[in-house]
């Protein structure tokens, strides 16, 4: 009975599509509704062939639901390339503007590519990365499975074709401009609907735990699902100007609008890139040294301290605009007290190892995880620091920013996500050891070098550039233009492609490993292999 | 009053209370004299059901 349902949602939603194609008014619109038109008949056509079929047997709630997390470490590893390849290019192309080609004006140059670079390693590596892995941990530290059925699987897939919607978007031109929120409103619905889903799947395993306790991974993981939903929903109240366009009007304007962006932006990377992230770290740092987590009390403070602090850190991102001193006197305060619960977190889990420190010389992965919450720590000094008034009017709009963030996204988050699909795919795939790790070492240093190479260049050239702006002579005239800083800055920018190439290689290595893994690993014994293809 | 004015002068005095009281209550409630041995059992959780879920006989509330 639900099939039919289906099938006439899913004929409804290809009829509309294949008229927003006709009638739409830009490309992107049009592009975006002939994929939706084609998802739409192909899961029609594959709903219809099983209807009033012989229903498979329930699955018993026995095992575990990892299917969809398998599809999830491939789409975090495939995606984590893309996104590394394009970062890489348009560093090149801010060192060589010749490579903006003249042939791909208007889809390829860097104004289109720089906003599907940012999506595609925190929206498509990194979400990927945390709807994986937080499949993966509720249902271990619940000891249940999955709640909703096959939902999961229709978060997976609704996930990654917002994510799609998003890539094709940019380089076609369909942006509402606002950072690290550029999809457009149509975008926006659709990925409301899954991530309430996402919450739906995830509570709804909670609930039904058979633990006492709901470990504190899942607090962290909880409130990353929880806040995004809700800055979100706020920061993408627009009106489209038409049905059949993708141009959206905001709702707020001037310095709310603003403030709203900033209260958004940052609270990605407090609960999208911090809070979820941490709920890994806590998990598969414990796992991987096979110890529990150094104090238990600690990360409870930690979890409600990082939340009610994280929350009011944005407007720290106006500095010396129209935003009213108050707020932005507030964001920097509260960014400043935030670097207690960080640290509190960061020895949190670099104590975890103590009485193990020795792992650290002969397990890679765990020297992985335990750079990246040195990395952590670095850049949630380094923010608090630069989110100071006096410190931002040097370091704002300067490649400073760029270095502090890349040291978080690839050391931090990069580094950890590296770790856990370590840890997860010989888990997954029911294989007793990783292909090489030798290889896993290799990738340790190349990403190393590479993060190292990346800052350093962009501390130099970003407090170079500040200094220029803000050099004036005896008469109290600017001594440099802007073309001047920009042509200083050149050799810096190629250490920074190079630091790139090296994370990239890092990367690959890291694929090529885990296709390994999974192809000649020697298998775990037959009893639990049996056990895993019964789970499926 | 302008509603701006109502809701900043509520912000800035109970809700401040409120929300400051919530975090100095975990704080005291997550060191409260005997709760070494729950955070011990909590922290312990990723080690127990690593293959399977636990069945209902061994679910434990």
């Amino acid at each position: 009975m639900l099939n039919y349902f289906k099938l006439i949602v899913l004929g409804l939603i290809t009829l509309f599509a294949m008229i927003a194609a006709s009638y739409a008014r830009d490309l992107a619109y049009q592009v975006h509704a002939i994929i939706i038109m084609a998802v739409s008949a192909g899961l029609f056509l594959w709903t219809l062939r099983r209807t009033d079929e012989p229903v498979p047997a329930a699955v018993l709630e026995t095992s575990y639901m990892d299917g969809v997390i398998r599809y999830g470490v491939i789409a975090t590893a495939f995606w984590g390339v893309v996104g590394f390849l394009a970062g890489t290019f348009i560093a090149f192309q801010l060192a060589f503007p010749v490579l903006n080609f003249d042939w791909a004006q208007g889809y390829l140059n860097f104004g289109r590519l720089r906003p599907l670079h940012t999506s595609a390693v925190i929206f498509a590596f990194g979400g990927n990365a945390l709807i994986a892995c937080s499949f993966y941990i509720v249902q271990r530290t619940s000891a249940a499975r999955l709640w909703g059925g096959n939902l999961a699987w229709f978060v997976f897939w609704g996930y990654n074709l917002f994510i799609v919607l998003a890539a094709t978007g940019y380089i076609l031109g369909g942006t509402q401009s606002k950072e690290y929120a550029e999809p457009e409103w149509y975008i926006d619905l659709w990925l409301t609907i899954v991530w309430l889903a996402y919450l739906a799947v995830f509570l709804g395993t909670i609930i039904k735990r058979k633990e006492p306790h709901i470990y504190v991974a899942n607090w962290f993981l909880l409130s990353f699902i929880v806040t995004v939903a809700m800055l979100h929903v706020f920061n993408n109240l627009s009106i489209p100007v038409s049905i059949w366009g993708s141009k959206s009007v905001q709702v707020f304007a001037g310095v709310q609008d603003a403030m709203v962006q900033w209260w958004y932006g940052h609270n990605a990377v407090g609960f999208f890139l911090t809070a979820g992230f941490l709920g890994m770290m806590y998990y598969f740092i414990p796992k991987q040294a096979e110890r529990p987590v150094f104090s238990y009390k600690l990360s409870i403070i930690h979890f409600w301290a990082l939340i009610f602090l994280y929350i009011w850190a944005g407007p720290h991102h106006l500095h010396y605009t129209a935003l009213p001193d108050w707020a932005s006197t507030l964001g920097m305060v509260f960014s400043i007290i935030l670097w207690m619960p960080s640290w509190g977190g960061m020895i949190n889990g670099l104590m975890t190892l103590s009485g193990a420190w020795d792992k650290l010389r002969t397990d890679p992965v765990i020297r992985m995880m335990v750079i990246s919450l040195g990395f952590y720590g670095m850049s949630t000094f380094e923010g608090p620091m630069m989110s100071i008034r006096a410190v931002n009017s040097l370091s704002h709009y300067t490649d400073w920013t760029i270095g502090h963030v890349h040291s978080g996204a690839l050391g931090w988050n990069g580094m950890i996500t590296f770790g856990a699909l370590y840890f997860l795919v010989p888990k997954l795939w029911n294989r007793t050891r990783l292909y090489s790790l030798s290889m896993v070492s290799w990738h340790f240093w190349l990403a190393t070098i590479g993060i190292v190479l990346y800052a350093a260049s962009m501390w130099v050239t970003g407090i170079m550039e500040g200094l220029m702006w803000r050099e004036v002579d005896a008469n109290g005239f600017l001594v440099n233009s802007f073309a001047d800083t920009v042509s200083a800055k050149f050799p810096m920018y190629i250490v920074r492609a190079l630091g790139g190439i090296l994370y990239v290689a890092g990367a690959v290595i890291m694929c090529y490993n885990l296709w390994m893994t999974v192809r000649r690993s020697p298998a775990k014994e037959a009893a639990a292999s049996q056990a895993a293809v019964a789970a499926e | 009053m302008e509603t701006y004015t109502v809701l900043r002068a509520f912000a800035d005095s109970w809700m401040l209370l409120v929300l400051f009281g919530f975090f100095v209550g975990v704080i005291l409630w997550v060191i409260r004299p005997g709760s070494n041995k729950t955070h011990q059992d909590a922290a312990n959780v990723p080690f127990r059901h690593d293959d399977k879920p636990a069945t209902s006989e061994e679910a434990r509330t």
